[in-house]
C-alpha cells in the first residue's frame, strides 16, 4: 500500500510540467501587492500585506502542486487520479501560521495604538536622535561656512557630523 | 536509542505546556523548567557520545515508510549544537529565575515567561533536529513566535518599538522561506534534505542556484549577515536581558547553522565563494566598525555580534573541510561568550542602573567580581591566547592560509582587523565602566557638556548625561552609597556560562577533532544521506 502511495507522490510531483497560468498570475498579483502593503508605516496595513502575500504562496504551492485531481484517499480514488497531498499539508501549516501571526500582530498593533495613538512603526530612537543632530545642523544660524572661527557652535557641528557616521 | 531523538523537542514542549497549568506557582513553574532543560542537557549529552560512538540517528517520526514521513536527523553538527544550546539556555533560565527574584516584579508578567521560554527552546532543538526543509521552517516558526514574545515581554513602548521592527523582518523571511520551499518542491518533488541532495543535482544549474540564493537569503536576514542585519542592533538591546542573552547567543547561530547544513548537503557543487566570502568580509569589518561607534554597552554587544557572524561566514564561504570545522568550532564558542557578554551587560545594568558608557564609571572597586568577568569575556570574544576565540580564530585564519586565494586572504586580514577593532571597542567600553573612577567620569561628562553650544544645552533630551544625573552621580560619590549587593544567582549564573566558556578553551584539542570529524562528514554528503534513506527508498 505504501509503495503504491509512494509512487503516485512521485508521479504527480513529475505532472508540473505545465504549470497552470492563471494560477501563477494570481499568485504574483498578490504577493507584488502584500509586498508593496508591507512597505507601509502603518502596522496594521503591514498586516495586510502579509496576509496578501502568504495567500499569494498558497496558491503558489497549488502550482506547484501539479495538476488538480480527486481526494487522495486509497480506495475512493485511484492512485493516478489522486491530486499530490504534501503540498496541501504545507499549505494548512502555512494557513494556521498565518493565523497567528495576525493574531500576535494585532495584538502589537493595538498595544502600540494603546501606547501613540497610532499604529506607525516607528523609527529607532538612536536613528531618531542622529536625525534630529542632522537637522539642527542644516539649520544652523551660527553656522556660517564663509567665516573662518573656531567657535563652538563649529565645534558642535563637526561632533554632529562625526555621530551621523556612527550612525551609518 | 533513536527514541531519545524528538525529546529535546517534546520535552521543553511538555514543560510549556506543565508551566501553563502551573501558572499561579512560580516555584513549581521554576522546578519544572529547570528540571525539563536539564533533561535536555543530559538527552543532547547522550545524543553527541552516539553519534560520535555509531554515526548520525535517525527517526521517522510515526512508523511512516521511509521517504514519506518527517524525519529526525542528528549528526555530529546537530548533536553538538544541541548540547551547547541546551546548557546554554539552562543556564540563561537560571539567571532569569535569579532576576524575577530579585526584582520580585508584578508587572512583568512572569508567568507566561516560563512557557514561551521552553516553547523557544523547543523551536530551537527542533530547528537543529530537522531532517526536512518544511520541519525546519516549522522550527524556525515555534523559535519566532516565542521570541516575538519575549521581544515584547510586558508591552513597554520601547519594547514594542523595537519588536515590531524585529517582527516584520522575520515575518518577511519567512515568507521568502515559504517561496523557497513551494520552488523547492516543484522543482525536485521533496522536502526531504536527504533526498534533495541526491535531486537538486539533476536540475539545471541556473535552477538549482535561484533556489540556493533564496534558501541564502532566508538563512542570512535570520543570522544576520551583513546587507540583511540592520534590523538586530536596532531590536536586541531593549528586551530583558536573559532575553537578549538567549537571543544573540542561538538565534542568529540557528541561521548560521542552516546555512552549514545548505551548504554541506544540498548545495554542496556549487560553494558561491566570492558572494559568501564577500559577505563575510562586509559583516566583520562594517559590523565592528558599527560596534566601535555605539556609547552603549548592549548596542555595542549587538554590532560585534553582528560582526562575528562574518567569521562563521568566512568559514562556510571557504567550502573547505578546515573552514567548517573552524566554522562549527567558531559558532560553540560565540554562542557561549556573546551569552555570558549579555548577561554582564544585563547585570552592570542591574547594578549601575544604565548600560550607557556616558553614565558608567568607576564599578571595578565596587564590584570586583563583574570586572574580573567581564575582562575575562571581551578577552576571549577579542581572541588573546590561549582562550577559545583565539583558538577558533586561528583555525579559521589558517583555513583561509590554505586555500590561498586573494580574496581568502583578505578576509584573513580582515579577520584579524576585526579582532584587534573588537579587542579596542570592548577594553574603551571596560576601561570606562570599570576603570575610571566616578570623579573622571563626572569630570569628563562635565568637559563633554561644556562643549556645548549653551542653546543646544536648552534642549537636553538629545544627550544622555542631564544636569540632574551630574547631581544624583556626585551625590553618590560624596555618599559612597552606592553600593549594591549583586544578586547571587544572577551572578553565578552569568559566572556559569563565563566558565563554559573558559571549559571550551581546556577542552578545545577534543572539541576541534569533533568539529574536524564533523566537517569531514559533511563534506562526504553520502554519510547523511546513508544514514538517512536505505538504498530501496532513494
Amino acid at each position: 500500500m505504501t509503495r503504491s502511495t509512494t509512487l503516485a507522490v512521485s508521479e504527480t510531483a513529475n505532472n508540473t510540467a505545465a504549470p497552470n497560468l492563471v494560477l501563477i498570475l494570481v499568485c504574483g498579483v498578490l504577493v507584488a501587492a502584500g509586498i508593496y502593503l508591507i512597505l507601509e508605516r502603518s502596522l496594521s496595513r503591514v498586516l495586510l500585506g502579509v496576509v496578501l502575500a502568504s495567500n499569494g504562496i498558497s496558491v503558489l504551492f497549488l502550482v506547484v502542486s501539479g495538476r488538480a485531481g480527486g481526494a487522495p484517499i486509497i480506495g475512493v480514488t485511484s492512485t493516478d487520479k489522486m491530486s499530490d497531498p504534501l503540498p496541501q499539508a504545507m499549505v494548512l501549516t502555512a494557513i494556521v501560521i498565518t493565523l497567528a501571526t495576525v493574531g500576535f500582530v494585532l495584538a502589537l498593533a493595538y498595544r502600540q495604538w494603546q501606547l501613540s495613538n497610532s499604529d506607525d512603526v516607528q523609527d529607532d530612537i538612536e536613528d531618531a536622535k542622529i536625525q534630529r543632530l542632522a537637522e539642527r545642523d542644516r539649520t544652523s544660524q551660527t553656522y556660517d561656512a564663509d567665516a573662518e572661527s573656531t567657535t563652538r557652535s563649529d565645534e558642535a557641528a563637526t561632533e554632529d557630523e562625526d555621530e551621523l557616521e556612527e550612525g551609518a | 536509542m533513536t527514541n531519545l531523538l524528538p525529546l529535546p523537542v517534546l520535552l521543553p514542549l511538555v514543560g510549556a505546556a506543565l508551566t501553563l497549568a502551573l501558572r499561579h506557582s512560580p516555584r513549581l513553574q521554576r522546578l519544572v523548567s529547570i528540571t525539563l532543560l536539564s533533561g535536555v542537557v543530559a538527552i543532547a549529552a547522550v545524543l553527541v557520545y552516539q553519534t560520535d560512538q555509531h554515526g548520525p540517528q535517525v527517526l521517522w517520526i510515526g512508523g511512516w515508510a521511509e521517504p514519506l514521513g518527517i524525519s529526525l536527523v542528528c549528526d555530529r553538527l546537530s548533536a553538538l549544537m544541541l548540547l551547547i544550546s541546551s546548557l546554554v539556555t539552562l543556564l540563561v533560565l537560571v539567571f532569569s529565575i535569579g532576576q524575577g527574584v530579585a526584582d520580585n516584579d508584578r508587572d512583568t508578567p512572569l508567568t507566561i515567561y516560563y512557557p514561551t521560554y521552553l516553547v523557544l527552546c523547543a523551536g530551537i532543538g527542533n530547528a537543529f533536529l530537522a531532517g526536512d526543509l518544511f520541519n525546519l521552517f516549522v522550527g524556525f516558526e515555534v523559535l519566532l513566535f516565542a521570541s516575538y514574545v519575549l521581544i515584547t515581554l510586558g508591552g513597554t513602548a520601547t519594547r514594542i518599538r523595537a519588536g515590531t521592527t524585529y517582527i516584520v523582518v522575520n515575518l518577511l523571511s519567512s515568507l521568502l522561506f515559504l517561496i523557497a520551499l513551494a520552488a523547492i518542491y516543484g522543482a525536485a518533488g521533496t522536502v526531504n534534505l536527504a533526498q534533495l541532495s541526491q535531486r537538486l543535482g539533476d536540475l539545471g544549474h541556473g535552477v538549482t542556484l535561484v533556489l540556493q540564493l533564496l534558501l541564502l537569503m532566508v538563512f542570512a536576514i535570520k543570522a544576520a549577515v551583513f546587507p540583511l542585519s540592520a534590523w538586530l542592533p536596532d531590536s536586541y538591546p531593549t528586551a530583558p536581558a536573559p532575553v537578549t542573552a538567549v537571543f544573540a547567543g542561538l538565534l542568529t547561530k540557528v541561521g548560521v547553522y542552516a546555512i552549514i547544513r545548505m551548504q554541506t548537503l544540498l548545495f554542496s557543487d556549487s560553494p558561491l565563494h566570492g558572494l559568501l566570502l564577500w559577505a563575510a568580509l562586509l559583516t566583520m569589518v562594517i559590523g565592528i566598525l558599527g560596534a566601535v561607534a555605539q556609547s552603549d554597552i548592549k548596542r555595542m554587544l549587538s554590532f560585534t555580534l553582528v560582526s562575528h557572524i562574518g567569521y562563521m561566514i568566512f568559514g562556510i564561504g571557504l567550502a573547505t573541510p578546515a573552514g567548517f570545522a573552524g566554522a562549527i568550532f567558531y559558532v560553540v564558542h560565540h554562542i557561549t561568550i556573546q551569552t555570558a557578554l549579555f548577561l554582564i551587560a544585563g547585570l552592570i545594568e542591574r547594578f549601575a542602573g544604565s548600560t550607557s558608557l556616558s553614565r558608567l564609571g568607576g564599578l571595578a572597586p565596587v564590584s570586583p567580581r563583574l570586572a574580573i568577568l567581564f575582562f575575562i569575556c571581551f578577552m576571549n570574544l577579542a581572541g588573546i591566547p590561549p582562550l577559545s576565540g583565539f583558538l577558533g580564530k586561528v583555525g579559521l585564519m589558517q583555513a583561509g592560509i590554505d586555500v590561498g586565494t586573494p580574496l581568502a586572504i583578505t578576509l584573513v586580514v580582515g579577520g584579524i582587523v576585526t579582532s584587534l577593532l573588537t579587542l579596542y571597542a570592548l577594553a574603551k567600553a571596560w576601561s570606562q565602566a570599570f576603570w575610571r573612577t566616578p570623579h573622571e567620569a563626572l569630570v569628563s561628562a562635565v568637559a563633554d557638556a561644556r562643549d556645548v553650544d549653551l542653546r543646544h544645552l536648552a534642549e537636553r533630551d538629545e544627550y544622555d548625561l542631564e544636569l540632574s544625573d551630574l547631581k544624583r552621580a556626585a551625590d553618590a560619590v560624596d555618599g559612597q552609597d552606592s553600593r549594591i549587593a549583586l544578586p547571587r544567582t544572577m551572578f553565578a549564573a552569568a559566572a556559569a556560562v563565563t566558565a563554559l566558556s573558559l571549559l571550551i578553551s581546556v577542552v578545545a584539542g577534543p572539541l576541534y577533532s569533533y568539529a574536524e570529524r564533523s566537517a569531514r562528514d559533511m563534506s562526504h554528503t553520502s554519510v547523511y544521506v546513508d544514514a538517512v534513506l536505505s538504498p530501496e527508498a532513494r
